[in-house]
């Protein structure tokens, strides 16, 4: 039964959810450790106490989902052989560079220095450790450039020549490559969404300790912060958002074609598809609800502007509409939800209600995963919104794949979904678990500092960890 | 041409690096993993797990450098090993997901601690075996056909990719238990030190074997052996693993808390010498060199500035976060 599947579209299957489970765990992570790095200079500044808590609070986080951020990030740096080992022979001379330069200059950085991060509280200075944390934060972020420079190329492509062997080789300078024409909307617009996704759910888990106890200092002082990140970073989110559709107008037009429905040409202004339900067989929008030339005045910034459809494009070069028509949608419309989320909490800051507004802190956490559908919604659009290539219209998906056995494929296709729904699955109750207890005056260490011998004390005990001394100092890391 | 040859030879050394690196340290964590059934419930665990915790992240993007690497300099190399020993890959990568997540469970649920414990065994000991059989099966040779694997996605299975995954398995635990003989003290200690005695009798059997199965894998590796002039060098390797018996189960016996584990680690590395010295220049034998496999210079060049200036500095910051965690663990020495 398994010979009968089709072992691309098995191949398929897998980056898509191996590299969306991925996605999941960085989106936060580098929100997160910013926010950390954020924590630990105020309270360094400050020397105000809640912030060494939330410092804490947020580290024991982290450290979970850093953990399964790495191992499911391994599986991707071997995703690209295993399955797609044409690709990898012929674009390798280009994308593995960038990659070799991703864990150069940031994995190593990263996790070098994350130990001293959840460890080394006690070991070294105060100075060191929020060293530590910064150059953690900055992993992080060189990770995103190179891994999005990666993938804007692949989008992108150019500054290369094809070689004897059918390569694709750098042509001359490497900064056309790195810097390719989608690269810098492409890494503003994921590392903004990077942030947004995390203040959403820093915003939801203060929320949800509001709603319990609206004294609380660390619920108080985390929803703040969270609601003025949300404020000022969902209306940056869709402008910058905005220049990268302009962008991919420019350089994949079949993309923007199939996320605005557009089936058919509009030589004198196009509608914007608010909503409907794409009929491929047909080729049109059904019940659809639209702004007549309103998609022309958004991309061409003319309401008469001539707009192609994808009857301009061969059928065996469009990407499926179905999906991102929706994909795209979703994003869109949970993006205005922050933005709505940011106005609303800006109000109850006028109003001096902040803290004391359910039905806001009851929205937070209704918004607070929605960061990650975004995320993983904006991520589909883009890459199955290239399709049918690889590397934009110079590699075909179809011409990328390994000599797969649909076997093979199928049986590591279902270990990866056992295994990551076990894992991961119980990785994301931790976590929950962890956010559902609320900030203490005293948030423990991360709960088996290896400085502290035989006392691992279970995690019902933490407040017992803490040394006399320290207790004294108190606010102190 | 010399120019390229050069460039494509330095690059084979830093991913050979890569790869002794990862062996090296994500070695004595999974070894710890391995043995981790053996351990007390309870604080010998708990300081096990302790010991390695703040460095096994940084230990395994050594794997990452290594596949990241083989990728960006040998892309074809990348190409073709991994498909050709696909189910082994998928079970290494899905073994060091277990092991991994099971750090961090551990702490965070009491009552299933039991569980990731064994999960963090199991997955040490399918990455160790799955990589271990990776070795043998490039050992033994992969076919090649159109610069693209034409084998079956079963061929990496024989009696000599079993040997080799089980040695590296009895390997990295005596990694795991002479890092422990360093790091604890007391009972766990003892106990480290009675399995660090077996092990290694494990090892060098382990290394006697695939030693005198390998050069009959293929006339070269025996002409690369045993030929003149070149035995003269060769044979210094089987001499050196005896010396480094003797002086390590003496100084094992006299109660030494570090020179086990760096003795273990020079056998690593002999092992490591003597398949280059079986391989070189393939890179996938028998056919594919590390020229045939090589990205153009131009690929090499830029990263190679890049490797020159950033592996050093990486070198001193993971030296550096070692040192913090130095001293035993889970006694006095971190009070």
């Amino acid at each position: 039964m398994l010979a009968s599947l089709d072992p691309v579209i098995l191949a398929r299957a897998q980056f898509a959810f191996t590299v969306s489970f991925h996605f999941i765990f960085p989106a936060f992570s580098i929100g997160l450790a910013s926010y950390l790095m954020v924590l630990e200079g105020l309270w360094l500044k400050t020397g105000n106490g809640v912030y060494a808590n939330l410092y804490r609070y947020w580290l024991k986080i982290f450290a979970v989902a850093f953990g399964m951020g790495v191992v499911s990030g391994l599986v991707m740096s071997y995703q690209f052989g295993t399955n797609w080992s044409v690709f990898s022979d012929k674009a390798g001379p280009v994308v593995g560079p960038l990659m070799a330069y991703e864990v150069l200059t940031a994995f190593f950085l990263e996790a070098g220095f994350l130990g001293v991060m959840l460890f080394g509280i006690s070991k070294v200075g105060k100075g060191l450790h929020f060293f530590a944390t910064c150059m953690v934060a900055l992993g992080t972020l060189i990770s995103a450039t190179w891994i999005i420079s990666v993938n804007s190329w692949m989008q992108t492509p150019v500054g290369f020549a094809i070689n004897a062997r059918g390569q694709f080789v750098p042509a001359g300078s490497w900064l056309p490559i790195i810097f390719n024409p989608s690269f810098p909307y492409r890494l503003t617009h994921t590392v903004i969404a990077a942030y947004l996704t995390t203040a959403l759910v820093v915003g939801a888990v203060g929320a949800w300790h509001l709603l319990k106890d609206r004294s609380n200092p660390g619920a108080r002082r985390m929803f703040s912060m969270a609601m003025w990140m949300a404020a000022i970073v969902a209306p940056i989110q869709i402008m910058a958002g905005d220049a990268h559709g302009l962008n991919t107008l420019a350089h994949q037009p079949a993309k923007i074609m199939a996320m605005e429905g557009h089936y058919q040409s509009h030589p004198d202004g196009a509608p914007l598809i608010l909503f409907g339900i794409p009929d491929s067989t047909n080729k049109r929008i059904d019940y659809a609800v639209e702004i007549p030339k309103a998609s022309s005045l958004i991309l061409k910034h003319d309401l008469n502007a001539p707009m192609a459809g994808l009857d301009t494009i061969p059928v065996d070069r469009q990407p499926p509409v179905s999906i991102i028509f929706w994909s795209f949608r979703i994003m869109v419309g949970l993006g205005f939800a922050m933005l709505g989320l940011g106005l609303w909490s800006l109000i109850a800051r006028w109003r001096r209600s902040l803290y004391d507004w359910p039905w806001l802190h009851r929205a937070a956490i209704v918004m607070g995963p929605s960061g990650f559908v975004a995320v993983i919604a904006g991520w589909v659009t883009t890459e199955v919104g290239r399709q049918p290539y690889t590397i934009y219209g110079q590699l075909l998906t179809a011409n990328s794949h390994s000599p797969l056995a649909a076997p093979a494929v199928a049986a590591s296709l279902l270990a990866f979904v056992i295994v990551y729904f076990f894992a991961f699955g119980a990785g994301f109750y931790y976590l929950l678990r962890m956010m559902a207890k609320p900030p203490e005056r005293h948030e423990a260490e991360p709960a088996r500092t290896p400085q502290r011998a035989a006392g691992i004390t279970p995690a019902p005990a933490v407040d017992q960890n803490i040394a006399p001394s320290a207790v004294e100092s108190a606010d102190d890391l | 041409m010399i120019y390229d040859v050069d460039l494509t030879t330095i690059w084979a050394a830093i991913i050979a690096f890569a790869v002794f690196a990862y062996v090296v340290m994500d070695g004595f964590d999974l070894g710890i993993g391995i043995l981790f059934p053996g351990f007390a419930v309870g604080e010998e665990r708990d300081q096990a797990m302790n010991s390695i915790a703040p460095v096994w992240d940084g230990n395994e993007t050594w794997l990452v450098m290594g596949g990241g690497g083989l990728f960006a300099a040998f892309p074809l190399a990348y190409a073709i090993i991994l498909p050709a020993t696909y189910p082994l890959i998928i079970a290494m990568l899905l073994g060091l997901v277990f092991r991994g997540v099971a750090f961090e469970f551990r702490w965070r649920d009491e009552r299933h601690r039991w569980w990731w414990d064994i999960a963090f065994t199991l997955g040490s000991v399918i990455a160790a075996m799955a990589q271990g059989m990776i070795l043998g099966a490039l050992l033994q040779g992969v076919a090649v056909e159109n610069d693209a694997y034409s084998g079956g996605w079963l061929d990496w299975l024989s009696p000599f990719t079993l040997l080799t995954g089980v040695s590296v398995v009895i390997g990295y635990a005596l990694l795991g238990a002479t890092w422990l003989i360093w790091k604890t003290e007391g009972r766990g200690q003892a106990h480290a030190r009675r399995l660090a005695f077996w092990l290694a009798l494990g090892t060098l059997a382990a290394m006697a074997a695939v030693s005198a199965a390998t050069p009959y894998l293929r006339y070269d590796y025996y002409r690369h052996w045993f030929e003149m002039p070149g035995v003269l060098l060769t044979a210094q390797v089987p001499v050196l693993v005896a010396v480094g018996a003797a002086l390590f189960f003496w100084r094992l016996h006299r109660g030494a808390e570090r020179v086990p584990f760096f003795i273990a680690l020079a056998w690593f590395l002999l092992g490591f010498i003597g398949l280059a010295i079986s391989m070189f220049p393939y890179v996938i034998p028998p056919s594919v060199t590390i020229w045939d496999a090589a990205a153009p210079a131009q690929s090499q060049l830029f990263m190679l500035v890049g490797a020159v200036v950033i592996i050093p500095l990486i070198l001193i910051y993971t030296g550096w976060a070692y040192w913090v965690f130095r001293g035993k663990v889970g006694t006095e020495g971190y009070h």
